[in-house]
């Protein structure tokens, strides 16, 4: 068959189609992308504004050892954050996915359950759990310690003392990057659960008995099998995981106090507070091209596979 | 006697409240091909996978070789099955399907490559290694699930259905093939059907199955000429079921009752008594039909309908008053057209083992 020339009519049509989507993308994402290109190439003005120019100072400063350091930590964090949602939100989805079909949606529901209160809220909440007169706190120093004080009277053995010393001051876990990255778990992890849950949900379970029935152990069905045929889910969670992770910054705000910073905290600062816009631009730039090559890179081994 | 090769003592299973399986006892020899028969949710596959290892008894002793499974996992279980729907790893290319068993037991590299290589010629698909399953037909990946299963040269193979999904044609083919490479190879096949045929065609010996319960084990023959009870002879085959009063019983010979003025002539291998109520079952193509009595034990009878279907001729006779049975008659000759026409006076005639009595 001959390719026909688009009638000019269809032509029209097809423009008058995609108009809707074509001016949503145009005005919502990527002006605002070029704008923040463009302003990642200027420099701070002298009260704050724009000094239009073409330099790539602010990418250069970004090399800096401050902000590399914070860049590596930022890493570190939203790296931890996902492999710790994978090695908890796997198992979950997995155990929700093999229960019988009447039970799984309730067991989702409860899962979903603490994720209708505001973000800002739950994340306040573990302010509230983790910091230094926080009800974790309270209960090492207060009813722990009074409970070791009690037994150390009633039963005298040597290791009493070493415990009454390490809950006599309370555990400094607010400000730390462990509290940001239990926030951050805290936060995410049914963004891991729910792709593995459908992932391992469509897995054909006699496939899991042919491995067995082909000698392969429980250790080795799931290297084998079940695992290769559930990477869709264990890629699609740990994007959705490791990309908010990577650019948080309610969580480190809240959690993280005034000693661990992350990139999002970063940024934040140089449009709010140091008004350098061209900088802010430059970083967020740098972050959204780390996500990127790491998602495009990351989907590729992971269909490979 | 051979040694056997599964054994199954008293082995009952229970889901919830449904009994899948409920008391079976059965012994399958060494290189058997032995098929569970009978009609879908009679618990076939609840057997087969109590022999695998994918269900444990809820009561019960199953053996393979000498050895009691207890709860000893599949994966340590000397036997292999071919899934109904096959089963094959999507993700691996029909080389590492076929190799899997083989590459869990650690054999070296280029023994496995080897056997690999000869399980694929025995079920006919050399050179298809490289492909994935998904690019090969229905019947293809019926023949690399066999050679994935037979490439461990198990102790016992188990197929459940592994013929359901394909066309008659080809299922009429493989039942052949499957037979003649049982026979080959030697290893004890554990068959599951629900197509009758298909277990006549291929067994050595023959479970039928009902409610979770064995009812019969035999030879095709066996249950197809001298089956135990009703449900078997209904099962397999075609049977007319007539139901009577015995009113003489001499060993070997009794005469039942069906009508008033109906009596028909029975082998009987019980003892029955004067005044039993019992079932006699005839196969259709066990009757002749005659113009004129051969003998005193001839039953008369009128045509009701007459049925060409190509290989046979079925002719449904009323005897007595109302009693309707079913004779059937190879078409011999040809383009002659049934020897008898509706509405036509004749005569059954049967040979008098071929009337069984059936208690239950
Ligand atoms: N895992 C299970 N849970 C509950 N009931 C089951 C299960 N497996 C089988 N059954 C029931 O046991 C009976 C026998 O099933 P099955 O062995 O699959 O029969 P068949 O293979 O002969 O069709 C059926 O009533 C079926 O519903
Ligand atoms: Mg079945």
């Amino acid at each position: 068959m001959e390719i026909q020339p688009r009638s000019r009519r269809e032509t029209r049509r097809l423009i008058f189609l995609i108009a809707p989507s074509l001016f949503w993308l145009l005005v919502f994402f990527l002006f605002p992308l070029v704008l923040v290109l463009a302003i990642s190439f200027g420099q701070r003005g002298t009260y704050g504004g724009v000094e239009w120019s073409l330099s790539l100072q602010n990418y250069r400063r970004f090399f800096d050892p401050l902000y590399l350091r914070i860049f590596g930590r930022t890493l570190l964090i939203a790296l931890t954050t996902t492999v710790i949602c994978l090695v908890t939100g796997y198992p979950l989805a997995y155990f929700i996915a093999t229960r019988p079909p009447r039970w799984r949606n309730g067991l989702l529901l409860l899962l979903m359950i603490p994720f209708w209160t505001n973000f800002l809220i739950r994340t306040y909440a573990w302010l509230l759990l983790l910091r230094d007169q926080g009800l974790i706190n309270m209960l090492w120093t207060g009813g722990l310690h009074n409970a070791l004080l009690w037994l150390s009277n009633t039963v005298p053995l040597p290791v009493w003392g070493r415990l009454l010393e390490a809950t006599s001051t309370s555990l400094s876990l607010f400000g730390t990057n462990g509290a940001i990255i239990v926030g951050l778990v805290y936060g995410w992890l049914p963004d891991m659960v729910l792709p593995c849950y459908a992932a391992i949900e469509r897995l054909d379970h006699s496939l899991v008995e042919a491995a067995q029935d082909l000698y392969a152990n429980r250790v080795q069905s799931f290297l084998r099998v079940i695992l290769p045929l559930t990477m869709s889910g264990v890629v699609a969670g740990s994007v959705l995981v490791f990309i908010p992770s990577l650019g948080a910054y309610v969580t480190p705000d809240l959690l993280g106090g005034a000693k661990s910073v992350m990139m999002g905290n970063v940024i934040y600062s140089q449009f709010m507070s140091a008004r350098d816009y061209p900088f802010g631009a430059a970083i967020s730039f740098v972050l959204m091209t780390v996500m990127l090559v790491g998602t495009l890179i990351y989907f590729r081994l992971g269909t490979e596979s | 006697m051979s040694e056997q090769a599964v054994q199954l003592n008293r082995v009952s299973k229970k889901f919830g409240s449904v009994v899948a399986v409920n008391d079976v006892s059965l012994s399958i020899a060494d290189g058997e091909f032995f098929s569970l028969l009978g009609p879908s949710g009679c618990g076939k596959t609840t057997t087969l996978r109590l022999i695998a290892g994918f269900e444990l008894p809820t009561r019960g002793e199953v053996y393979i070789g000498q050895d009691l499974q207890g709860e000893t996992p599949p994966y340590r279980r000397p036997v292999n099955t071919v899934f109904q729907n096959y089963a094959l790893f999507p993700h691996m290319t029909i080389s590492r399907n076929v190799g899997f068993g083989l590459e869990m037991r650690k054999l070296p590299r280029d023994e496995i490559q080897r056997r690999v290589s000869e399980a694929l010629d025995m079920v006919q698909l050399p050179g298809m290694g490289e492909r994935k399953p998904s690019q090969l037909s229905g019947g293809q990946q019926q023949r690399v699930a066999l050679a994935r299963a037979l490439v461990n040269q198990p102790k016992v193979l188990l197929l459940d259905e592994p013929l359901g999904a394909l066309d008659l044609k080809l299922r009429k083919a493989m039942q052949l093939e499957l037979k003649a490479l049982q026979h080959r190879i030697g290893i004890t096949f554990v068959y599951v059907t629900h197509d009758q045929e298909e277990a006549l065609t291929m067994s050595d010996r023959i479970a039928v199955m009902n409610g979770g319960r064995v009812l019969q084990i035999g030879t095709p023959e066996e249950i197809y000429e001298r089956p135990a009870n009703r449900f078997v002879a209904d099962f397999i085959g075609e049977t007319n079921f007539l139901e009577g009063q015995v009113t003489a019983g001499r060993p070997g010979e009794a005469t039942v009752q069906v009508e008033d003025s109906l009596t028909i002539p029975v082998s009987a291998d019980k003892a029955v008594g004067k005044r039993d109520v019992v079932t006699v079952a005839i196969r259709p193509e066990k009757i002749s039909l005659h113009a004129e009595p051969p003998d005193d034990r001839a039953v008369a009878g009128v045509i009701e309908e007459v049925i060409y279907t190509g290989t046979d001729t079925r002719y449904l006779v009323r005897i007595g008053e109302q009693t309707i049975v079913t004779v059937r008659q190879q078409n011999v000759g040809v383009g002659e057209g049934a020897s008898f026409l509706k509405g036509a006076s004749i005569y059954l005639h049967w040979r008098l083992q071929s009337a069984r009595l059936l208690t239950a």
